[in-house]
């Protein structure tokens, strides 16, 4: 029998002590004070430009105008616009409750598959609008594959992803045949190399599907189910929410960015190749949870992800710009993900306290 | 009945002739939980070889005196003397090393590990971290061969054992810890009638040996094939104890358990009962699952149908499987004469059928989403447009429900966490209220709500019904189910054993058809 002291309350339950308690554990959830406005997402928020904005002091007192040109934010933009666009799907897949491990593969598999048609005989004849539906259709089917075994086949995304990452990358090697393929699609390169008011068609790319994340998730019935069963699946099952068919299209949804994000990848370096999106997973991964979302799923924030995504290109850059190495950025990089989960685990209202 | 006899220790049959004094004497224990007094007074005495009985419905207190026994709770007040002596035991292991060992219901085994590892677990033989194997072995194949299960193979994994081999595995455990004084709480549950013999076997063995064996059991029958004497408990307390086994009829211990010092009040029913003669909302027709078997059931629309019955007599079973949440293995589930397909929650709660489920905030609740999103995830295409929600559309909806509900506090953009219990039943309640559902499933409506929101529920409850609504209301709680219900279904290990008017059964009747098991 479960007796638990919830169920003898039934029985010797003191009301008014049990509803002054109650009283008494609100009055404790209600935040106050600076740890309120951390805790809040306006204060999450607000540190995150605080983390931006140092990051930033300390580019122009180390690199001065080579970091502050117009030129240098456009190339820190650009150089976030890939990975930005990976991070906002990958968002969608961590606050669903899963991970996709398989994100840095896709961008590099839809590129060479994409790049692989057009350096073939008829290259000539091609729209470089086949090479964009070719990246996209590539990288959705490669989720759709990764969402089916998870929901369906019962496969923990960690392995079903995993197993993807591998064998997208062996099978982009095996498509490019190890080889870097050069864009020869007329009009491909001069189409997206275009700027819109001075600024880079890549970061108006971004910008765009960064909003229509927002919307999709701040707004949209696809996005409350994202939430509902990151939050709890059981609960949502049980709800009536067809949990099953969800997963698979969050993970669709991931896909498909990783098409977005080779197209640019090919329109920046003019190339498609195996090695793209090389370690992207976890850029994208640290970049979401740094922004806020929780990684156990049931909360997910855009906004956040959009400035996870800025502050680690711009630590990049301020390394670049001071010929620091790459092993140093790293290292960095680490320790910036461990002090914003901390600093989130400080200030992140304590669940049941 | 006189406050807590003692019978003279000549008197019980089986009692062992070195049995002297008692082992164990628990006065006055205790416990209070935050806003709970769980142990309102226990008085309990246990002697050497003797197995002694603890009867008493759900919440009656036995599992949370088991655990102050085995010192996973400390008592807030009373006394515990052990051989006399008083003691106090401050942990698990300051317990165990007194000799009193405890086996729960739900084993507490690692099913990776075999016999031997999980029999010494916690105190394994070794030397110098390298474990002594033989030795430990041979020491399991004697503990085996104590409680008559040679056959157990001591390097098997405990993962592949019948849960009869996993719970003597238990046991030798418990025994490897030279045990004075073991605690049985429901060991029959999952066994047998030959496993159960077994277990019997090995029980009276232990006894004969002078181990002290505390008993819990729903099972009356079992307990007057092995028990000596027996303790009853009623919301906390002790009222008797020490009743010889042989000597108190069933009828006076099932007159202990029932009956409650606090009366809750249940709304009035119609005073014309739901039509019968219509067709019934809700049909279920030789429905089989899980741990049931030919359910048919018909709830007409205004009706509340209890179904009454112990923890894993499959009551909870059959709601989810009518939910579709399980798949049943046979027979249908119709709404309105229309079937549903077979387990999915989409039909069912497409047809109008909505569940409050058991584990209300596992199953039931997004605990960190606010009170309005809880309300409208079943709904959520009525406030969208081409996809895009209306979010305020669903607090207003949200707002005037709870409102109408009386959740406090109000306020829909406070995440459910913060709310009680019973204002969280109000909100699960709500979100099938805005489907305008014609079937309503509710398991264990009343679980961890306190006595003031308890009659809000009932009275809710009868609302709905009176509105239209076929409500099925599953419950440990005899009282609930016979307080609320028009009609009521007592079900004993999965099938019906008696249906009738609510009224013209009582809460000792139930008791003993659930408790016996025979058909009425």
């Amino acid at each position: 029998m479960s007796e638990t002291p919830t169920d003898a309350a039934v029985t010797q339950g003191d009301t008014a002590r049990v509803e002054k308690e109650a009283a008494a554990a609100e009055r404790k959830a209600e935040p106050s004070g600076f740890g309120a406005l951390l805790r809040g997402g306006a204060g999450h928020n607000l540190g995150l430009v605080l983390a931006l904005a140092l990051l930033a002091l300390v580019g122009v007192l180390s690199g001065g105008e080579r970091f502050g040109s117009v030129d240098n934010v456009m190339t820190i933009l650009r150089l976030a616009a890939v990975i930005g666009v990976v991070s906002i799907g990958m968002t969608f897949v961590i606050t669903g409750g899963g991970i996709d491990l398989s994100v840095g593969a896709l961008v590099a598999l839809s590129s060479v598959w994409c790049t692989t048609l057009s350096t073939q005989a008829m290259a000539n004849d091609y729209h470089w609008i086949f090479i964009v539906t070719t990246a996209l259709l590539v990288g959705a089917g490669a989720g759709l594959i990764n969402g089916l075994l998870v929901a369906y086949g019962g496969v923990v995304p960690f392995i079903a992803t995993l197993a993807m990452m591998a064998s997208a990358r062996g099978l982009a090697e095996i498509i490019s045949a190890r080889k870097t393929q050069i864009v020869s699609v007329p009009g491909f390169t001069d189409a997206f190399s275009r700027d819109i008011f001075g600024i880079s068609l890549l970061i108006w790319i971004f910008v765009v599907v960064a909003v229509i994340g927002w919307i999709l998730l701040n707004r949209t019935t696809f996005g409350r189910r994202t939430l509902a069963i990151g939050g709890n699946p059981e609960a949502s099952r049980l709800a009536g929410i067809n949990v099953r068919r969800h997963t698979v299209l969050l993970y669709v949804l991931v896909g498909l960015c990783c098409g977005i994000a080779a197209v640019m990848l090919i329109s920046r370096t003019t190339v498609g190749s195996a090695t793209h999106g090389q370690l992207y997973e976890l850029d994208a991964i640290a970049a979401v949870v740094i922004g806020g979302t929780l990684l156990a799923g049931g909360r997910g924030t855009i906004v956040g992800t959009v400035f996870g995504v800025l502050i680690f290109a711009t630590l990049s850059n301020v390394f670049v710009i001071n010929n620091l190495s790459i092993s140093a950025q790293a290292f960095t990089k680490g320790l910036i993900i461990i002090v914003a989960v901390l600093l989130q685990k400080r200030f992140s209202r304590q669940p049941g306290s | 009945m006189t406050e807590t006899p003692q019978p003279s220790n000549d008197g019980v049959a089986r009692e062992p002739g070195g049995g002297g004094g008692a082992l164990l004497e628990m006065t006055g224990i205790v416990k209070r939980f935050p806003g709970v007094l769980a142990l309102g007074g226990v008085d309990l005495d246990v002697r050497a070889g003797e197995v002694h009985c603890l009867l008493g419905q759900n919440g009656a207190g036995k599992s949370t005196l088991i655990k102050v026994l085995s010192a996973a709770y400390q008592p807030d007040e009373g006394e515990i003397l052990w051989e006399g002596e008083p003691v106090r035991l401050t942990t698990p292991v300051a317990a165990m090393k007194r000799g009193i060992s405890t086996i729960y219901q739900e084993l507490d085994l690692v099913p990776g590990l075999t016999v031997t590892e999980n029999i010494f677990l916690g105190h394994e033989l070794a030397t110098a971290g390298f474990s002594r194997r033989s030795e430990a072995t041979q020491r399991v194949r004697t503990l085996l061969a104590r409680l008559g299960h040679r056959e157990v193979d001591p390097n098997r994994l405990v993962g592949d054992l019948s849960p009869a081999g996993q719970q003597i595995v238990s046991m030798a455990r418990a025994l490897s810890h030279d045990t004075r004084l073991l605690i049985l709480d429901e060991p029959s549950a999952v066994l047998d009638q030959e496993e159960v013999d077994n277990l019997f076997r090995v029980v009276r063995g232990l006894t004969a040996e002078g181990v002290a064996i505390i008993y819990i059991s729903h099972r009356l029958e079992e307990i007057r094939q092995i028990g000596d004497r027996i303790t009853v408990l009623k919301d906390g307390r002790t009222v008797a104890t020490g009743l010889p086994v042989e000597d108190t009829p069933t009828a006076e211990l099932i007159r202990l358990m029932t009956g409650r010092s606090i009366e809750y009040v249940f709304p009035e029913r119609p005073t014309t009962p739901p039509s019968r003669g219509t067709a019934p909302v809700l049909e279920t027709s030789g429905l089989c699952g899980d741990r049931f078997r030919d359910i048919d059931l018909r709830v007409h629309a205004g009706e509340i149908v209890g179904l009454a019955g112990l923890v894993g007599s499959g009551r909870s079973e059959i709601l989810e499987t009518i939910y579709g949440a399980r798949r049943s293995s046979a027979g249908t589930v119709s709404i309105d004469g229309r079937r549903l397909r077979r387990g999915s929650v989409r039909a069912a709660v497409a047809a109008g059928v909505g569940l409050a489920p058991e584990e209300r905030k596992s199953q039931g609740l997004l605990l960190d989403q606010a009170v309005y999103r809880n309300v409208t995830v079943s709904s959520m295409s009525r406030f969208a447009k081409a996809g895009f929600l209306d979010s305020g559309a669903e607090r207003r909806a949200a707002e005037e429900l709870t409102r109408s509900l009386d959740v406090r506090p109000a306020g829909v953009d406070r995440p459910v966490r913060n709310l009680s219990g019973g204002n969280q039943q109000k909100v699960v309640l709500a979100r099938w209220l805005l489907r305008d559902c014609k079937v309503l499933l509710l398991d264990e409506p009343t679980r961890g709500v306190d006595v003031g929101a308890r009659t809000e529920i009932y009275n809710l409850v009868r609302r709905l019904a009176d509105e239209g609504v076929a409500v099925v209301v599953v419950s440990s709680e005899v009282e609930e189910v016979l307080g609320l219900a028009d009609r009521v279904l007592v079900i004993s290990e999965g099938s019906v054993v008696h249906e009738g008017p609510a009224t013209e059964i009582d809460e000792s009747k139930v008791l003993d058809l659930v408790m016996e098991g025979e058909v009425a």
